[in-house]
């Protein structure tokens, strides 16, 4: 089994400091006093809250329904009770707040019934939706749901299915730990997604700083008989990019405008192919996560933490060092900073370092570019990094765009060789984040526009057909006053005569109008009844596709609305009711 | 001599014609430069720049009646892409800039008279007469229009906070150290 590797451009080799956390095997984390488990923890549409405040859940729960078809549902990590839903404080940088299920753990740990699935049997269709709904997404980092990566492209065939066991980023050691304990769930789940791609081929890539996880892959992939290639790739940060990874493995180079699987190719991550297997053949959805905590921690250790628990709470098992002044999620190269340790651990979170003033230094101030070209050389993308700065810098987004600003990675090489100590990958982020908005506003302007235009286009037609209902109505008017001026002289000159006489003569004339009233009334009462009739056999419902957001502000105007109704008249309230009875 | 002249001649009759039919063949509807300019303008329609909206105020600028620096929703930003498309200088906006804004009906005191619907340019309102209106925030421009019809001054306007939707990277920010 000789597997012939490529290089993929640029990168570097910075300390890896993973040893201390892998000289003991992955812990289960305690149960924590309170867990916050965000709904929106994937790429795609924020899921809808399942559950109501109050309410007793069993582990295992759906307690968030996928929002469409990119999205990825989300469960109760334990069973307990479901305090309240509210804004909490999300795992970003920006330290947000954002819509959490609060949950009070019981500590009975109850699961729901867990049925597995006979996927074999199943059209491959539904083995998606199942993944969906188990709330499978890409635990590598980036937290695509894995479902909607799991159909092939009409045209291309899947050549090789790539299953991701680099782990790049120094400290971080949650796969390499997992791929050690738990190999052959990892394999039997790459050959689920092997079958629903129908890849030919499946490479596994790890480092080849991970001998143990090599070996043990190496023997799943033996008892279980299957075909699988563990290939140790050589270490170089970002290797475990998925695009590096598969130049390495495929020769195949992904460009930005394409997706993987237009080349033939698909990547996925271990654990992602982990929790789709136990997703499966168990019935578990995924509840929880290996977690790297390393860094200044005396206990630095991976843990199987339920998602939701407060990082406070884990952070507290490693004993970090007095002298901790921050906490990272994620690497040191691609990570970031939490604002706020009582964010939770989510779907995304593989790793959390404390740092102090030693471990990392805080950054010499920036210096001027001085075009050494460093940057350019470690690039593995093969960008410019020096012309997207001085573009970034200078706000001139278009130019960024040109240089191929969003085939960046964000895998900070470029700023960890710079001798000049610029924090280049920040400026990037910012130009990107700064482009998207800008597209965002763009957007929104044109659509205001065409709803200007619409609007005036409404009135004016508006106005032209009033102008024309009342030309039509004089017209009306003064043909009808020809013919009717004899006939209507008598009962003019009877109003104007006085109340005494118009009452006298009432009874001899007035008998046919009340007549044409009644009727004109019987046929309102009628058109009415016809209208009541029409809306309760068609409720107008165009209220089925709302995001929870919608729906919430709906019932909120909506209680809103029968307060004041009842303040105003207890018996409008009433009606309604009478009328659907 | 006069080969010369009738063949410069009759090159400049044929490019002329070429070019004449081309102007009438290739003939561009509309007018380009209002265009472009009226794709930088916000499409608040606010009528603050002291045009009836947003295609007025970018038709009154390419007639060269107008100065850059009249669109406070724009910004400066939208001054400076102007400046920039029209080879104008940038000029300081003429009042201060806003931060973004969405305007908020309350609902108790909402006597659903409709005006504000009818003054809305964008059809951000909705609501029927008698009934209690409210604004569409993602649809809502935040142009402020509405606030001055509402005979209950019910209307107010609310800065638009940041969240995980908007968020943006900040611009990286160099600590200035006091030097030891
Ligand atoms: S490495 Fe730094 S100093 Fe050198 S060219 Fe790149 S940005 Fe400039
Ligand atoms: S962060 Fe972007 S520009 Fe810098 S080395 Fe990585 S891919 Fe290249
Ligand atoms: S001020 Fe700006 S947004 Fe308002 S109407 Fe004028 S151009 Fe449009
Ligand atoms: S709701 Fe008011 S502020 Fe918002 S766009 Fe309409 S008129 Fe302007």
């Amino acid at each position: 089994m000789l597997q012939h590797l490529f290089g993929f451009k640029g990168g570097v080799k910075p300390q890896t400091n993973k040893a201390p956390s892998v000289q003991q095997p992955i812990g289960q984390a305690p149960l924590p006093a309170r867990l916050y488990v965000p709904l929106h923890q994937s790429i795609g549409g924020s899921p809808n809250p399942l559950v109501e405040a109050g309410e007793q859940i069993l582990k295992g729960q759906l307690i968030g329904g996928a929002d469409g078809w990119m999205s990825a549902a989300v469960h109760a990590p334990t069973s307990g009770t479901v305090l309240a839903i509210e804004k909490h404080v999300a795992a970003h940088p920006s330290g947000l707040p954002t819509l959490t299920v609060v949950i009070a753990p019981d500590g009975r740990d109850e699961w729901i019934t867990r049925t597995p699935l006979d996927y074999r049997s199943l059209a491959p269709e539904r083995v998606r939706e199942a993944l969906r709904d188990a709330g499978v997404v890409g635990l590598g980092g980036a937290v695509f749901p894995s479902h909607a990566k799991l159909t092939a492209a009409s045209s291309v065939a899947v050549e090789q299915l790539v299953i991701n066991g680099a782990e790049c980023e120094p400290f971080m050691t949650c796969d390499d730990l997992l791929m050690r304990e738990r190999a052959e769930e990892i394999v039997r789940g790459s050959a689920i997604f092997r079958e629903l791609l129908a890849a030919r081929r499946v490479l596994i890539g790890i480092e080849d700083n991970k001998p143990e996880a090599v070996a043990a892959m190496q023997a799943a992939v033996q008892r279980l008989g299957e075909d699988h290639e563990v290939v140790a790739v050589p270490t170089r940060y970002p290797a475990g990019g998925a695009k590096q990874l598969i130049r390495v493995l495929t020769g195949k180079e992904v460009p930005a405008s394409k997706r993987s699987t237009d080349l033939g190719v698909q990547c996925f991550n271990v654990a992602t192919a982990y929790t789709a297997y136990r997703a499966l053949a168990y019935g578990e959805p995924v509840i929880s996560r290996i977690v790297t905590l390393t860094g200044n921690v005396l206990q630095p250790r991976n843990w199987e933490v339920r998602l939701g628990t407060p990082l406070r709470d884990l952070v507290a098992l490693g004993q970090p060092k007095a002298d901790t002044n921050k906490y990272l999620m994620g690497g040191p190269m691609m990570g970031f900073e939490i604002p706020d340790l009582a964010a939770p651990v989510i779907k995304a979170t593989n790793c959390v370092i404390a740092g102090s003033p030693t471990l990392f230094p805080p950054s010499p101030p920036e210096m001027p570019c001085i075009r050494c070209g460093a940057c350019a050389e470690v690039c593995p993308h093969e960008l410019q990094p020096f012309e997207l700065y001085w573009f970034a810098r200078a706000r001139n987004f278009g130019k960024t765009q040109e240089y191929h600003l969003f085939d960046c990675i964000e895998c900070g090489c470029c700023s960890y060789v710079c001798p000049s100590h610029i924090p280049l990958v920040q400026y990037f982020r910012f130009a990107k984040s700064e482009i998207w908005s800008r597209e965002r506003e763009k957007q929104a302007a044109e659509a205001a526009k065409a709803r200007f235009e619409l609007r005036n286009a409404r009135a004016e037609r508006e106005q032209a057909e009033k102008a024309e209902r009342l030309a039509r109505a004089a017209a009306a008017r003064s043909s009808e006053r020809k013919p009717a001026s004899a006939a209507a002289s008598p009962p003019v000159a009877v109003a104007e005569s006085g109340v005494a006489s118009a009452v006298a003569s009432e009874p001899a004339i007035a008998s046919p109008p009340i007549d044409a009233d009644a009727l004109k009334k019987a046929t309102i009462v009628a058109a009415m009844e016809r209208a009541r009739a029409q809306r309760a056999a068609v409720q107008p419902r165009n209220t089925e596709q709302l995001t929870f957001q919608q729906q919430r502000e709906i019932a909120a105007i909506e209680a809103r609305r029968a307060n004041l109704q009842a303040e105003s008249s207890p018996d409008e309230v009433n009606r309604p009711q009478r009328a659907a009875e | 001599m006069i080969s010369t002249l009738v063949i410069m001649a009759l090159g400049a009759l044929v490019l002329g014609a070429a070019l004449g039919y081309a102007s009438i063949k290739f003939k561009v509807e509309g007018d380009p430069l209002v265009e472009k300019i009226e794709a930088i303008l916000p499409q608040t329609q606010c009528g603050q720049c002291g045009y009836p909206g947003c295609k007025p105020y970018a038709a009154a600028i390419s007639a060269g009646e107008a100065d850059i620096n009249l669109c406070p929703p724009g910004g400066m930003d939208g001054v400076r892409k102007l400046a920039d498309l029209l080879g104008r200088e940038v000029k300081p906006l003429e009042v201060e800039e806003k931060p973004k804004q969405v305007a908020i009906i309350d609902e108790t005191t909402c006597i659903g008279c409709t005006l504000c619907i009818q003054a809305c340019p964008v059809d951000a309102i909705v609501g029927a007469a008698k009934q209690m209106h409210t604004i569409i925030e993602p649809l809502c421009t935040g142009c402020e229009l509405c606030i001055k019809p509402c005979p209950v001054e019910c209307i107010h306007m609310q800065p638009i906070t940041e969240n995980l939707d908007n968020w943006k990277w900040k611009y990286p920010v160099i600590e200035i150290k006091r030097a030891a």
